[in-house]
């Protein structure tokens, strides 16, 4: 399906001449110049923050720069909208997928294509395309019923639909296992060699290293280097993206403790929503001073998980959850903080914090017990303080105590929020995604935090998907596939083959004959 | 036989301005937008058709005046609800509360006036049909045409891409906008649609159904198509039967009295809103079921940025 | 679309401020332009409109009793609605406010006893407070939308003071009119102000004003129903039970909708008709969004609107005007403060539109 030679050769598929863009006081892209080849696999590497995504919606025309030109295929052009940048020949898989959960995989696709293909035509093209590329998906299936894995491959079918000569994947493989990030790697090789060009935005340096021809690096929204990706080493290019040497974590002792503060056993939970991932026989312990990592890709149940711990869902069908020695089924999140269980969920802005909210308000949100509050009412200097406190104590950069939550970057709103849990002095701590959307500085000093938590005597349970944070932090780590937790490892026993083979579970994205079952590692 | 048919014919053209109201909600509501300003431009349609009728003696001039001013309230509320964003409850309320004054008041010099209207009616070779003929002469036009508009909705909703796009919308603002749909020129035309759809609901009662012009002749009804569309799941298929039901609701009391039965009339005048908080109680329990009808997108807005 | 809207980094205080009064001084342009399509002449109409109401003492009491019930059920409102929980059914909650409390009136107003009034205010809280439980009891257990249903017991109420009115209450010394008979001397409210027909009920208003604000930013609980009206998710997170904010959102204004109720039988009206609340509780709505949900602002936009009220029965004889105005320059009102808040938290750019995803950079 993709344009083989009908046009003569060009020298550059995609030229970006001095482009720039700009918010409400911030530069989300200065002067930047880019040139892709036809055939070639462009990395583009930045951390959150750098502008990847803002470039990548100008190309795509969702988005009009304020300066610069392009050309596309050696021409110079406009790309008014996504559909001008469809007819160009432009296809775009997002990060956040623009899917339909209630239509069919054939629907979504017919919808996002221009023209107006009859929706006989799409079912058949997602069977050819689908078995040429192998991106298997059933037209007739209805999204809402998919793994994120193939929900993924309906955006990417819908790119290739279009014949695209440049595709640009927006950090595809943040939901992906090992094993489906090797087939999605495949797939995109032959297209290369069919002569699309490949634009591949992410953050993880191996895998660009692994799949890209040359790679373009972003900060602060400037083009700061451009070279073969076999010319630079995965350090060099963190170097070049953060500007520094990335932090050293200190090494971390194993829990001498044999206190057990989380006692989860047989915990099942089925939903009526269709949306949600069931639990099934969850059990684990935590112990004092231990840190429990819990991979797994998103979607298999760990916002579940979470929302069972954290006392949102408050009871599970079956099964018992002590903490701290008390049995917190039926107490919610209030009841469970007094109780010294603390969490902080992925999703800052609207659950972890109120974006609209001043600081000290948001501190109020989990810190409000008898000092902050009295008969019911509100001690305004003794939250002010608490707030200054929890801004200078974890290094927040922030305008003022009053600031709105929203207007801090992501990672001082993440060490903010930490702070605040853990001014409380919890006795356990469950975090999701602590770093996500947060720079490497901060991330870092997050990680510091945990880990002097963790000495300290908390039990923390980390949820994450980034397999680097928990191989740094956990003493011992399991893997949620489908409602499902493995048995945990301990540090020494670590294997990143066997993690990854357990994150694909029973739903695999990868062909049957290679499945194996999650067993006890 | 004749008795119950006569009441049927009764429930149905009780139930005809529910129905057009609540079929053009839910158009509305599909997109995303939740408008409850229905029964404010029910009687701005009651009040502009009355007048154009009144005026001319031509009942399809009333009911174009009826629809174009829906329409262009409705719109006025999609400025506010859509490009502005704000809440779409307080928006609808302020259009609700704006079209009953400003009905009453353009309304005043013609309370109390009846309309000479000569029954509409299909007339010509229709009517000498054997079984079907009565069907025809006997049912007033608008009635047919709400018959006409339910079969195009459902075609519509169900078979064509543009009906797809417009769930698609109502489900999620953002993920249509990324594929590169005008957002709010979709949700403009939905919630016109429903405004134009209010405006003849309104002309039919003040026109049709009882052709003397008095304050407060919409009596919530408004408010009942907008339960309706939530009792319907937003399916159109279940509107009708809905509104028919509910028709038939309102003229229970007219039956009460008359079959002398001992229940006082203000009960039976409850009845269709009890009835409504019932079905509401009853469609809502079903979370599951709610979660996959309900456009997911419903009263809230797409966040525009540059 | 030619214009386009760009998040303000800061919320612009000018426009917060300045809103209100733009706002007033379109609807008065809007005033003007229906009078002079009416054939009068604009600035003094105006300025009849706006001034003959309260032009004497007796005109300010009038002020006074037809702003503090707006005020005082506006008030309660706003507690729901900052919650996130939409009480429409003030009206009904009014109408069961004068059923209880009437109808212990009717029985003990003859009675000389001082204990006559207090009951009646308690009865009408507590009655427009289990009014008010339905929809909240119907939205916990069952999920009901709280708009619609309580929506639907307005009706549902004041067809039950229509059957109580015409039948077992009714004056029998009243040539069959539907109203009851006039309540006793100890179940009215004294005159507050000698000359006017204002009570001392007109005092609930501000007392309200100061309870709900203090409720509402100094208590916990308030910051709980603050919270949970700007983001479900994050209150369900703090562990606020969700519950509790529709139960007290929804209960607020059911007693302040009860009280104003009573205090409309046992002041002006002195007895009970059907039409004892000539839309009020959807009133109090529009004034709840006026004062922007804020007990002071609150104050202020109910004095406005019942000036507006006043204004419009004094638009029939000054002007020869329908009352109905009244409710248009309200609504008017209410459309251009809402486009005028928009502004606080945007700019208007010309360009594309463009919608752009609110994630990462």
């Amino acid at each position: 399906m993709v344009n083989e030679t009908k046009s003569p050769p060009h020298r550059w598929r995609l030229e970006l001449i001095g482009v720039s863009k700009r918010y409400s006081g911030v530069t989300a892209n200065e002067n930047i110049n880019l040139r892709v080849a036809p055939g070639e696999i462009h990395g583009l590497v930045g951390e959150n923050g750098a502008g990847k995504s803002t470039l990548m919606k100008i190309i795509y025309g969702i988005v009009r720069p304020d300066a610069g030109q392009i050309l596309w295929n050696d021409k110079e052009t406009t790309i008014s909208s996504a559909a001008v940048a469809q007819k160009l020949g432009i296809g775009m898989v997002l990060q956040h997928f623009a899917l339909f959960d209630t239509l069919t995989a054939a629907e979504n696709i017919a919808l996002g294509l221009s023209g107006r293909p009859s929706l006989d035509w799409v079912v058949d093209q997602v069977k050819v395309v689908g078995q040429r590329y192998a991106l298997p998906i059933d037209p007739m299936q209805h999204v809402y019923t998919m793994s994120v894995g193939e929900r993924q491959r309906i955006e990417i079918l819908r790119a290739l639909l279009q014949s695209p000569q440049l595709l640009i994947l927006d950090e595809p493989t943040s939901v992906l296992t090992p094993k489906a990030i090797e087939r999605l790697f495949d797939t995109l090789r032959v297209l290369a060699s069919e002569g699309c060009s490949i634009i591949y935005i992410s953050h993880k340096l191996g895998e660009v290293q692994a799949l890209c021809d040359r790679v373009t690096v972003l900060r602060r929204g400037r083009v700061v280097h451009n070279c073969k990706a076999a010319e630079e080493s995965r350090e060099s290019l963190a170097v070049m993206m953060i500007g520094d040497d990335p932090p050293v974590l200190q090494e971390k002792e194993p829990p001498q403790s044999t206190k057990k503060l989380v006692e989860v056993e047989g915990v099942s939970i089925r939903f009526d929503d269709p949306f949600a991932t069931p639990l099934e026989n969850i059990s684990f312990t935590v112990r004092e001073g231990e840190i429990l990592g819990i991979a797994g890709v998103a979607g298999n149940g760990q916002q579940e998980l979470f929302s069972v711990l954290s006392g949102e869902i408050e009871k599970p069908d079956s099964g018992t959850l002590r903490m701290v020695g008390r049995n917190v089924a039926g107490m919610n999140p209030f009841k469970r903080r007094r109780l010294g269980v603390n969490t902080l969920p992925d999703d800052r802005m609207g659950r972890g914090a109120v974006g609209m909210m001043p600081l000290h308000w948001n501190l109020l949100l989990t810190n409000n017990d008898r000092s902050h509050v009295r008969y019911g009412f509100i001690r305004f200097g003794q939250v002010m303080e608490s707030t200054e406190k929890c801004i200078s104590q974890f290094n927040v950069i922030a305008p003022g105590v009053d600031a709105k939550a929203e207007n801090l970057s992501g990672g001082n709103l993440q060490k903010f929020l930490i702070g605040r849990e853990i001014l409380q002095e919890p006795k356990v701590l469950v975090v999701s995604q602590p770093t996500w959307g947060v720079d490497v500085g901060a991330a870092a000093a997050i990680h510091q935090i945990l880990l002097d938590l963790s000495s300290r005597g908390c039990a923390i349970i980390l949820i994450s998907e980034e397999l680097d944070e928990l191989f740094q932090l956990s003493d011992r780590m399991a893997v949620m596939a489908d409602g499902n937790l493995s048995a945990p490892v301990v540090r020494a026993d670590f294997d990143l083959d066997s993690i990854g083979l357990a994150m694909a579970g029973k739903t695999a994205d990868i062909p049957s004959q290679e499945a194996t079952y999650a067993s006890a590692i | 036989m004749t008795d119950i048919l006569s009441i049927l014919l009764t429930a149905i053209i009780a139930g005809t301005p529910l129905l057009y109201a609540a079929l053009g909600e839910l158009v509305t509501e599909r997109s995303g937008v939740l408008n409850l300003g229905v029964e404010g431009l029910m009687v701005m349609g009651a009040i502009t058709g009355f007048a154009a009728v009144f005026a001319t003696d031509n009942l399809w001039l009333g009911v174009l005046a009826a629809g174009a001013t829906g329409g262009a309230l409705s719109l006025a509320f999609g400025v506010l609800a859509i490009t502005l964003r704000v809440n779409h409850v307080a928006a609808g309320l302020a259009l609700t509360i704006f079209g009953i004054s400003l009905g009453a008041y353009v309304g005043k010099p013609l309370v109390g006036q009846s309309l000479n209207l000569t029954e509409a009616q299909f007339s010509g070779g229709l009517t000498q049909l054997p079984l079907l003929g009565p069907l025809f002469s006997d049912i007033h036009p608008l009635v047919w045409g709400s018959w006409l508009l339910f079969g195009g909705l459902w075609y519509f909703s169900v078979r064509t891409r543009a009906g797809l796009i417009l769930r698609a919308v109502g489900e999620s603002p953002r993920a249509a906008d990324a594929i590169g749909y005008p957002v709010m020129s979709i949700q403009f035309l939905a919630t016109g649609f429903g405004g134009v759809m209010a405006g003849i609901a309104g002309a039919f009662i003040s026109v049709v159904y009882t052709s003397i012009w008095t304050e407060g002749m919409v009596a919530g009804r408004g408010w009942i198509a907008v339960a309706l569309v939530i009792f319907a799941t937003w399916r159109p298929e279940r509107c009708i039967i809905g509104a028919y039901l509910f028709g038939g609701m309102t003229i229970a009391e007219l039956l009460g009295q008359a079959m002398g039965l001992g229940v006082p009339t203000e009960f039976l005048s409850a009845t269709p809103y009890l009835a409504t908080v019932i079905v509401l109680v009853l469609i809502s329990r079903k979370d599951s079921r709610m979660r996959l009808s309900v456009p997911a997108a419903l009263g809230k807005s797409l966040d525009i940025k540059g | 679309m030619l214009l386009r809207f760009e998040a303000r980094s800061k919320p612009s205080a000018a426009v917060f401020w300045l809103s209100p009064i733009i706002a007033v001084a379109l609807s008065g342009c809007v005033a003007m332009i229906i009078f002079a399509l009416s054939g009068l002449p604009p600035i003094s109409s105006l300025v009849t409109f706006v001034s003959e109401p309260i032009s004497s003492l007796y005109g300010l009491g009038e002020l006074f009793i037809k702003a503090a019930p707006l005020i005082l059920i506006a008030v309660g409102l706003a507690v729901g609605f900052r919650a996130n929980v939409w009480n429409i059914g003030a009206e009904g909650q009014i109408i069961m406010g004068v059923v209880c409390a009437g109808g212990f009136a009717l029985s003990y107003g003859g009675s000389e006893s001082a204990w006559v009034l207090p009951g009646m205010i308690l009865l009408g809280a507590i009655g427009g407070c289990l009014w008010a439980s339905i929809p909240a009891l119907l939205r916990i257990h069952f999920r009901a939308n709280e708009i619609l249903t309580s929506l639907m017991l307005n009706y549902v109420a004041g067809f039950w003071l229509i059957y109580l009115v015409h039948g077992s209450w009714r004056d029998p010394a009243g040539f069959n009119f539907p109203q009851s008979e006039p309540l006793g001397q100890s179940a009215l409210f004294p005159t507050l102000i000698e000359g006017t027909r204002a009570n001392a009920s007109i005092l609930f208003a501000p007392l309200a004003v100061v309870l709900v604000w203090l409720l509402m930013n100094r208590s916990f609980l308030g910051f709980q129903l603050r919270a949970r009206g700007v983001s479900q998710r994050a209150a369900l997170y703090a562990g606020f039970p969700a519950n509790r904010a529709i139960l007290v959102g929804l209960l607020c204004g059911g007693a302040a909708a009860g009280i104003s109720g009573v205090a409309e039988i046992a002041g002006p009206l002195g007895q009970i008709y059907p039409t004892v609340t000539p839309g009020y509780g959807y009133a109090a709505i529009i004034v709840a969004f006026l004062g922007r949900l804020h007990p002071v602002g609150i104050f202020f936009a109910g004095l406005l609107m019942a000036l507006l009220y006043l204004s419009g029965d004094t638009a029939q004889m000054s002007l020869g005007l329908p009352p109905s105005i009244a409710g248009v320059i309200q609504a008017t009102l209410l459309f251009f403060l809402l486009s005028a808040e928009v502004l606080v938290n945007y700019r208007l750019r010309r360009g594309d539109r463009v919608a752009v995803e609110t994630e990462a950079v």
